[in-house]
């Protein structure tokens, strides 16, 4: 397969997920945070939180369509340009994919045209309860493509199956509650609504600033900060375990979130850093120009004990016989066993040889945990790009620090304190939407770069899952992709802006 | 006794049948591309324009949904289909998706103020999702009857053989017919749905006019589409699972499933009917009575080209290639387990149905759209 073509085919379908993710995390959270204003009005009857409650449900529909539009381009491009992925494990990844159209999406669609057009046609409880389900269709849209997700970072619940060369599904519960699935849909979930808190904290800040829709505005605050901030805290939770996760089945994947070339014990976590651009695997030049690093701190994130064994970018791919680390090139020497073994099933399966098939069978079978690494040429290829998986990593830590702290500020001074004097910390909100943004794509960076060369998690590098086509028919629907999802995000945020800056009373 | 009991090809056969109602439920909804493409031959001033934009925009995102259900389901039923026909026809499928990507932001940008595109693009848009993008999802599906170029390897990787990557079916004529079939079908269930919902009198009328021309439009390339499949060669499979050409192949499927036959026959009389009734008598129901029937057509016609012992996406360069219900499914363990997840679907259309109905009893009237309270598309 010519290697333009899995470069182009990944950069597509990166810039689907990334533009993906502009818009669904604030459709995430914002759908809950409408649910809880519209909740107060049913609950106050008062005409404030009604008029609350509908202006944040504009900015949420302005936002929602475009989410639906780049959402259904993903879930065909694992069709268009992973076509070879599809088959492999199309047994097990699609069946999430219709359990989430049957669950989640008709239940988000029904109900948001009950919720935008039916104030007046429907009763009062029937209204706030299609709010309510608006907001949980969407966030179980959510559980069932990162169970997907999930699974091909840590593949449960199959078996290889040689007659029909792909997996197959053993364990739908295995699929649906393997341990990765859950942090991860945990994780980014929380993310979605620290975001929507963000949003509606820094917009109401840009009220205060202008001094209009005052009590609007602090009002909004006071929900988007406690809101966000009991999500901070539960991302910082979840976000504890994803790591976990991460380093008992993905250590490659944390060793290069760290940079970590030498496996240590009692390791710590860098907490600022730059890495050494001419630090390679073979010179001994250190890591880092500049580090601060908490000690203990990443042998208990990755095994929840300081003295834990954190293995190196080394240990894991030229082995560590002491610690008990198999070599990268003795998988790489058992998945060329089972790739082969699979060709000598086929052909005794063609000629009708039961035995020298259930031999190739048995040979397969032993090493099918490797199958994946038979693809690969050198062990060095097991590593995924270092400085992206770093760098992004520790944006996205550092940003939920801050955000943490931003909304336990903010909640403070709305309560004790006349929030409209601090200007300072107004202006910091606003600025902390598009911060946001980048925590959250840098976290799909961390996953999603974080886990090359591996289309599924040692069975199925990238290369081998792309569509049989020429790179050019890519690079041309990249660039038509390209340019119409920037048009409509330009389109989006005109809109948006122009929505906000009309305000709550509608300009009427 | 559950789904896990069944044998592998009655899934088989019962996620065909899924895969057919879906079809026929996508289409059925298509009313709202079709409408897309009425907007402005049903109305006179920007008001009309409005309200039928209303009407359509409400039920825009059922269609959407219906088509990622579609996927998702062909996905996991049937994933070498998917991959071979996704994967295969590219741009088909590609220039499917943009059609319906600029759907998606039309209706809620359109009307807003400072959308940096202006009004006319997003209606632009809206036409050409309600007229190309229904058109080629007509190709492709014909491409079930006409076959394409395409070969599996050993290792059930798909190659296709045509560089211009599916829409090579362009360049069948037979394939058009499905398309524009499906065209004026969806301008005349458009029209039927806007006749129901709105309760303006100019726009029923001009709606019943529109009608009659697009009953004549689709009647022509339908009855070229029926007398093509039923007169064709079809791709037959016997019980080794060799693929062969067998004379008269669709035809065969209707008299030999004739349960499929009624289904099409009494699917094309109720559109007939629904048709007659709304320019004869005025009445104003008929897209319940319409929309059944295109319901049990479509079905009974993706039905014909699954079951029975047919491949229903042939490979014209390499016949063992083509994909039967039987070659291109998923394991006897995740049809099962979908199945079960299957039997949400009568509860997710009663709450549809429901939520339709809640919204729909009140119809939609001049004065709503014009009032300033509105949330407007």
């Amino acid at each position: 397969m010519e290697e333009h073509l899995v470069d182009w085919s990944r950069a597509q379908f990166a810039l689907t997920a990334m533009y993906h993710w502009i818009f669904v995390p604030l459709t995430l959270g914002l759908g809950f945070i409408v649910a809880i204003m519209e909740s107060i009005y049913i609950k106050t009857g008062s005409e404030f939180w009604k008029k609350t409650t509908k202006f944040w449900m504009t900015l949420f529909a302005i936002n929602f369509a475009i989410g639906v539009a780049t959402g259904i381009i993903m879930e065909f491009e694992f069709g268009t340009n992973w076509a070879n992925y599809s088959w492999f494990v199309g047994d097990i990844f699609g069946a999430p994919l219709a359990v989430e159209g049957i669950l989640a999406f008709f239940m988000e669609s029904t109900f948001f045209a009950v919720m935008f057009f039916g104030w007046d046609k429907v009763g009062k409880k029937f209204h706030l309860l299609s709010t309510w389900l608006v907001a949980i269709g969407s966030n179980l849209s959510a559980l069932w493509i990162l169970v997907a997700n999930g699974w091909m970072q840590y593949p449960v619940g199959m078996e290889f199956n040689p007659d029909t060369v792909r997996n197959e599904m053993v364990n739908f519960w295995e699929v649906l509650f393997s341990p990765v699935a859950v942090s991860k849909f945990l994780h980014t979930i929380g993310s979605g609504y620290v975001m929507a808190s963000l949003f509606v904290v820094g917009v109401s800040a840009w009220y205060l600033l202008k001094g209009r829709d005052v009590v609007f505005a602090k009002k909004s605050i006071i929900v988007g900060s406690t809101f966000g901030l009991i999500t901070s805290l539960f991302l910082v939770l979840s976000g504890d375990e994803s790591a976990h996760q991460v380093a008992l089945k993905q250590p490659v994947k944390l060793a290069a979130m760290e940079g970590l070339y030498e496996g240590k014990t009692e390791a710590g976590i860098v907490g600022v850093g730059i890495l050494n651009p001419s630090k390679t695997l073979t010179n001994d030049e250190h890591e880092f120009l500049f580090e601060l690093e908490a000690p203990y701190a990443l042998s208990f994130l990755g095994y929840h004990d300081i003295h834990a064994f954190v293995p190196g970018l080394k240990d894991l791919i030229y082995g560590n016989e002491q610690r008990g680390i198999m070599s990268a090139q003795e998988k790489i020497d058992k998945g060329k066993l089972a790739v082969k073994a699979l060709e000598e099933y086929k052909e005794a399966k063609k000629v009708n040889d039961i035995l020298k098939a259930q031999e190739a069978k048995v040979i397969l079978e032993e090493n099918m945990k490797y199958f994946g690494y038979g693809h690969l040429k050198t062990p060095e290829q097991i590593v995924p790009p270092i400085t992206p998986t770093f760098y992004a990593f520790h944006i996205m830590v550092t940003l939920g620090g801050w955000f943490t702290f931003l909304f336990a500020i903010l909640l403070y001074l709305s309560m004790k304190k006349d929030i409209s004097n601090y200007r300072f910390i107004l202006k910091s909100a606003i600025w902390s939407i598009p911060l946001g943004y980048i925590a959250g794509e840098a976290g799909w960076v961390v996953a999603e770069v974080g886990r090359q060369p591996w289309a599924i998690q040692d069975l199925m590098p990238v290369g081998i899952a792309a569509t049989h086509i020429s790179s050019t028919n890519v690079m041309i629907s990249f660039f038509m992709f390209a340019t119409l999802f920037t048009a409509l995000l330009i389109a989006e945020i005109k809109i948006m802006t122009k929505q906000i800056s009309i305000g709550p009373d509608g300009g009427h | 006794m559950g789904f896990g009991s069944l044998d592998l090809l009655t899934l088989q056969q019962f996620w065909w049948v899924i895969i057919a109602l879906l079809g026929g439920l996508f289409v059925f909804i298509m009313f709202v591309q079709g409408g897309q493409t009425l907007i402005d031959t049903l109305s006179d001033n920007e008001i009309e324009k409005t309200m039928l934009i209303n009407s359509i925009g409400r039920k825009w995102e059922l269609g959407f949904t219906t088509l990622v259900l579609f996927g998702g389901a062909l996905f996991a039923a049937f994933p070498l289909f998917y991959a071979s026909s996704f994967g295969g026809a590219y741009w088909v499928w590609m220039i499917i998706l943009f059609c319906f990507i600029i759907q998606a932001v039309s209706y809620e940008y359109r009307s807003k103020p400072n959308n940096f595109l202006g009004a006319k693009t997003y209606e632009m848009f809206l036409k050409i999702n309600g007229n190309l993008g229904v058109f080629l999802l007509g190709v492709a599906i014909s491409t079930f009857f006409s076959g394409s170029e395409f070969t599996i390897d050993s290792n059930f990787f798909v190659h296709w053989q045509n560089n211009l990557r599916g829409l090579e079916a362009l360049l069948n004529p037979s394939n058009y017919l499905l398309g524009l079939s499906l065209v004026f079908l969806a301008k005349i269930s458009g029209a039927l749905y806007f006749i129901n919902n709105i309760d303006y009198e100019p726009i029923r009328l001009k709606a019943i006019q529109s009608i009659k021309i697009n009953m004549v439009m689709f009647l022509l390339p339908f009855l070229s589409f029926i007398a093509w499949i039923l007169t064709k060669d079809g791709f037959a499979v016997d019980t080794n699972g060799v693929i062969f050409i067998e004379q008269y192949k669709y035809l065969h499927n209707f008299l030999q499933m004739p349960i499929v036959l009624g289904m099409f026959l009494i699917g094309v009389i109720m559109v007939v009917i629904a048709v007659f009734l709304t320019i004869q008598y005025k009445k104003t129901c008929c897209i319940k009575t319409g929309g059944l029937g295109i319901v049990l057509t479509v079905m009974s016609v993706i039905l014909n080209v699954g079951l029975n012992n047919t491949a229903f996406y042939p490979s014209v360069v390499d016949l063992q290639s083509s994909l039967t219900i039987s070659n291109s499914s998923g394991s006897h363990y995740t049809l099962t387990a979908m199945s079960y997840a299957a039997l949400m679907v009568p509860f997710v259309l009663a709450y549809i149905t429901y939520a339709w109905y809640s919204m729909d009893k009140v119809k939609i009237i001049k004065e709503e759209i014009e009032s300033p309270d509105a949330h407007n598309y």
